[in-house]
């Protein structure tokens, strides 16, 4: 890998994936969601997936292209609603499903990302999502804990970067990408316009390029979102 | 049926002050917005990274500028852009002043259920139980009944909770309750219930304020 030049080609991310891996994703309903890297994960072929992020997309919209294939074997997140298949395979038993509130599974993901070990929270407490989840009592008030995540690889939607990888998003597009770029062994981002080292202002920079790996040059997005359907 | 929807969500919409800072959820608390004064100054947060959201553009949405169900909106003047992190940062800190959800049962002491319906409706929680627990205030709005009839406000949810002793306020189309020390106060009727309605149709106890007789 040249440090100072990740741009690789979606030939050689395909050989990255792999059966059974632990893959994290970015985006929210699909917003975030790096599209090209969807369909070469879909061509790659990859089977038994452990996938985690915010949600299933759409059935045609983000992840939940691949998930409606039935390749993934579990999934980490806070909503399928938008996605009735995902619904379905985990009603048939073919997807685990584990539902974690929004912003905990988010602060998960950054945990796992920048070096800590969890953290406590009460949120959850006295709900279904408590359970198996250990409490832990600090001065007669009890917390769960949240363990953090990390995944072998992770993916992320990125509207401009430079060649080390510095990272800015577009918007509401944004959404956990700057967390999930941050935990992954191998980050990937596809990214809509790549610029020379200096041509960003360093204050605009949102993820530095020491937490990504690799970058492709986005197909931009090839789906129909929901309103425009 | 869509009727209803609306006179819930007009009669939500006067809940939103001046200088609040606001989160609405998916369902009827999204149809709040339309029915709010202009005059009234207030920012609308969403969960997916935005605080200061505006109306659906009428020319040229952007598919990167969503609310949290997806559909594009507008940002406001003084509006930002910000990671998940943050955003649920601002939510259970308690930065957020007031949020309107939907819900599936409210009991006698605020408990909200409005996540799971098990083996029928699973579509998850998304940041339900974050902005229970962090919202300075929660108002649930829901009708009044389910639809075969059964009351919504119950002595204790049978359906999974979102969070424990959160909702402060719950507006139906047929009345406004009160969550206060763990009672359940009866505050308003709306336009066409009276209040034997709203006791054939409402299974928790509850107090009648003397406000209702103003």
């Amino acid at each position: 890998m040249d440090k100072f030049n990740k741009v690789v080609d979606y030939e050689f991310v395909k050989s990255l994936f792999f059966d059974k891996m632990t893959l994290l994703f970015g985006g929210f309903g699909g917003v975030g969601t790096p599209p090209s890297l969807i369909d070469c994960l879909i061509d790659s072929g990859v089977k038994n997936v452990h996938l985690i992020g915010n949600d299933a997309g759409f059935p045609w919209i983000g992840m939940g292209k691949f998930i409606v294939l039935g390749r993934a074997k579990s999934l980490v997140t806070s909503h399928i609603g938008s996605n009735p298949v995902a619904g379905e395979l985990m009603n048939k038993g073919a997807l685990a499903v584990e539902f974690s509130p929004q912003g905990i599974l988010t602060e998960r993901i950054r945990s796992g990302g920048v070096g800590l070990n969890g953290f406590l929270t009460e949120v959850g407490m006295g709900t279904i999502l408590a359970k198996n989840k250990p409490v832990v009592k600090i001065e007669n008030k009890e917390y769960l804990y949240e363990a953090p995540i990390t995944g072998d690889i992770a993916i992320v939607h990125a509207k401009k970067a430079d060649k080390f990888g510095n990272l800015i998003f577009d918007k509401t597009a944004r959404n956990n990408n700057p967390l999930v770029a941050k935990a992954g062994k191998i980050t990937i981002a596809e990214v809509d316009e790549i610029v020379d080292m200096g041509a960003l202002d360093p204050e605009e920079i949102i993820v530095p390029g020491i937490f990504v790996h690799y970058m492709v040059p986005s197909g931009g997005i090839n789906w129909k979102w929901v309103w425009e359907t | 049926m869509g009727d209803i929807r609306q006179v819930i969500a007009q009669r939500a919409s006067q809940e939103v002050c001046d200088g609040m800072i606001v989160n609405l959820g998916i369902g009827i608390p999204s149809l709040i917005p339309d029915y709010i004064d202009q005059s009234i100054r207030v920012l609308f947060q969403s969960e997916n990274g935005l605080l200061g959201f505006g109306p659906t553009p009428l020319n040229n949405p952007d598919g990167a500028l969503c609310n949290a169900a997806g559909y594009p909106v507008s940002i406001v003047k003084g509006g930002s852009y910000f990671d998940s992190a943050t955003s649920f940062g601002m939510i259970r800190s308690g930065r957020i002043d007031l949020a309107i959800l939907g819900a599936l049962q409210v009991n006698m002491n605020g408990d909200l259920a409005n996540w799971i319906v098990p083996g029928k409706r699973v579509p998850g929680v998304g940041g339900a139980m974050e902005l229970a627990y962090g919202a300075k205030n929660l108002i649930a709005l829901m009708q009044h009944c389910q639809k075969d009839g059964r009351p919504k406000i119950v002595k204790k949810c049978t359906l999974p909770i979102t969070a424990l002793s959160c909702v402060t306020k719950i507006i139906t189309e047929m009345a406004v309750f009160e969550v206060v020390d763990s009672n359940l106060n009866l505050v308003e009727l709306m336009p066409g219930y009276s209040l034997e309605d709203v006791k054939n149709n409402t299974e928790a106890d509850f107090n009648i304020s003397s406000q209702l007789y103003n």
